[in-house]
């Protein structure tokens, strides 16, 4: 079979359509949690949806729906037990973490279904994901990302400073719930995609690949919603062309993807941050002494291969340890 | 006349059932510079988590501009500094988009920036004179440079009262000045401030009253008055004093004299 035969293929269509949604959506939810610094919420939330499909695969109605409303009260208890302060975060995270998971292979147990049922949405199956479940897939994704982007003042405020958000009159809790409920919406979107173990992969890596580069916020989501959707759907198209030569499964060629693209960008990040943190200026404070370097036969310019850092109103060249600064036709020790 | 900004009369503040402030009286007029002095756990920041109501108070009455604190509705009137180590957070900011955010006290929902609204976030960052670092990410700058984009963003949204929480702790003195001069002329804007400090440094020119907090209660309330002033009242200005620096607030009450 061709390329152009394969990807003329309703069920390729139906997944590129779908990768192309979940690779949008699922970093714009991300970003907050990131900045909440909440990065497992998502896996917390996949493993309750866990629950969620068992009891529609148990009660025989669609598993996308029940894992929704399972997902989006473990999303809304996630964030009572943390708003409450009773537990910390990552402590209310790990007793869903497990009760989800645990509930969900028992209850695919007591319906006498096989694990390899529950399987396609633990580690995904888009091959297979129907007509119907692509409309419900854009539906979803589309209000999660308009949410994230149209209301993304309010909610990175909210996630920057709560105190800050709370006296400039935003209702904090609305907007926390409303980042846990989207959160769990995309997490069931992403379940067809990636499943609902690799999930939080696609809510995390772009966004972490995304601010090795970046310096604001504004550019991390649209870079992180960017990189999001090559890797989804680059990861289906890679998937796709593998399978002339062996059975690889999609989810997984998503998420190695998006990690190889944090692999190629981290070391970039790391030597810029090393570059930014040598040219940060000096404290301006005033230095007392006037302490002159000895006999100094090299001349310090713009080019002259030591990093010049500000020093209040002059530029210190950074010197075996020293700082040389210019005064008149000698140099200073600062 | 302009209205009272604060009016807190006989207050309490009790946390997870606990009495933290107690029988606490305050009235602040507009324009004047409050300093809420204490040792730590006296209680001056529960005090500003109160008057912000981010702590609400279980007894007793406090109303924000002549309005009952439980109906006030007029959030951009009013700008909080929060008590913080730093401005940044799991995912780069700029200063820029920090600042904006204090912008949201007046900005509708789901609306582009406006001109007015750019023009006081310029004007917000040129105050505490951060105009050339506003494209840059936060977590590049140094401490007491985030408290002071922590302070442009306060001021974005243009309140009358400010509220600021320990604006000076772990700042250092070239930041300190800085910050001061971004307080002394908001105070010439007429704008009433509530700050807390456990060390006024630079800032003790520009306070007009100072509140000295003990213990949850209200242990002074009057002119500030300088360290060398307090423990002996009628040799207040010996020459050669030197000067004492422990961990106690520079400005002490009364009570501390009879000690």
């Amino acid at each position: 079979m061709s390329p152009a035969e394969l990807f003329s293929l309703p069920f390729m269509q139906r997944a590129l359509l779908a990768a192309l949604f979940t690779g949008l959506a699922a970093p714009a939810v991300g970003t907050y949690l990131v900045q909440r610094r909440l990065a497992l919420m998502g896996d917390g939330i996949g493993h309750v949806a866990v629950t969620g499909v068992a009891l529609g695969l148990l009660t025989g109605t669609s598993p996308t729906w029940t894992a929704v409303v399972v997902a989006v009260l473990g999303a809304v208890l996630i964030e009572v037990i943390r708003e409450r302060g009773h537990t910390n975060g990552d402590v209310a995270l790990a007793l869903l973490f497990y009760g989800g998971l645990a509930g969900g292979v028992f209850l695919t147990g007591l319906g006498g279904q096989s694990a390899v049922s529950l399987q396609q949405y633990l580690f995904g199956s888009i091959l297979t994901i129907s007509a119907n479940d692509v409309l419900i897939t854009i539906g979803l994704a589309a209000v999660v990302i308009v949410i994230c982007v149209g209301l993304s003042p309010q909610l990175f405020a909210v996630a920057q400073d709560q105190d800050f958000a709370r006296v400039a009159g935003l209702n904090v809790r609305v907007y926390n719930v409303m980042v846990a409920v989207l959160a769990a919406v995309s997490v069931t979107v992403a379940m067809r995609t990636v499943g609902l173990l690799l999930v939080s992969a696609l809510m995390v890596v772009p966004v972490a690949t995304s601010q090795q580069l970046t310096r604001s916020f504004r550019t991390t989501l649209a870079a992180a919603m960017l990189l999001g959707t090559l890797a989804s759907v680059g990861g289906v198209v890679l998937a796709a062309f593998a399978s002339y030569r062996a059975a690889v499964a999609t989810g997984p060629t998503i998420v190695l993807l998006s990690l190889a693209g944090f692999a190629v960008t981290w070391p970039v990040g790391a030597w810029l941050r090393h570059r930014a943190r040598l040219h940060e200026p000096f404290s301006s404070e005033v230095i007392a002494e006037h302490e002159v370097t000895d006999e100094h036969p090299h001349t310090h310019g713009p080019d002259c291969g030591h990093v010049a850092v500000r020093h209040g109103d002059h530029v210190d060249y950074v010197h075996d340890g020293h700082r040389h600064a210019p005064h008149e036709k000698h140099y200073d020790e600062h | 006349m302009p209205v009272r900004p604060i009016e807190l009369t006989n207050a309490a503040v009790v946390i997870g059932g606990r009495p933290v402030l107690r029988g606490i009286t305050l009235n602040v007029e507009a324009g004047e510079f409050v300093a809420l002095l204490g040792a730590n756990g006296s209680g001056k920041s529960t005090l500003v988590r109160a008057l912000t109501r981010l702590h609400p108070i279980a007894t007793g009455t406090l109303d924000l501009f002549g309005t009952p604190a439980h109906d006030f509705r007029d959030w951009h009137r009013i700008g909080y500094v929060p008590q913080r180590s730093g401005a940044a957070s799991g995912v780069p900011a700029s200063v820029r988009e920090i600042v904006t955010s204090g912008r949201l006290t007046r900005r509708r929902l789901l609306r582009p920036l406006s001109r007015t609204d750019r023009a006081a976030i310029d004007d917000a960052l040129a105050l505490v004179g951060l105009t050339d670092r506003a494209a840059d990410s936060v977590s590049q700058l140094s401490g007491g440079q985030q408290q002071r984009v922590l302070i442009a963003r306060a001021l974005a949204g243009g309140p009358e009262l400010f509220f600021l929480d320990e604006p000076t702790a772990g700042v250092d003195l070239p930041n300190q000045r800085a910050l001061a001069d971004a307080l002394s002329e908001l105070k010439r804007r007429r704008a009433t401030i509530v700050l807390v400090a456990h060390e006024l440094g630079p800032l003790a020119d520009l306070v007009d009253r100072a509140v000295v907090m003990r213990d949850g209660r209200v242990a002074y309330d009057g002119e500030p008055r300088s360290e060398d002033d307090v423990p002996d009242h009628h040799h207040a200005h010996l020459p050669h004093r030197p000067p004492r620096h422990d961990h106690a607030p520079h400005v002490a009450s009364p009570w501390d004299a009879e000690r």
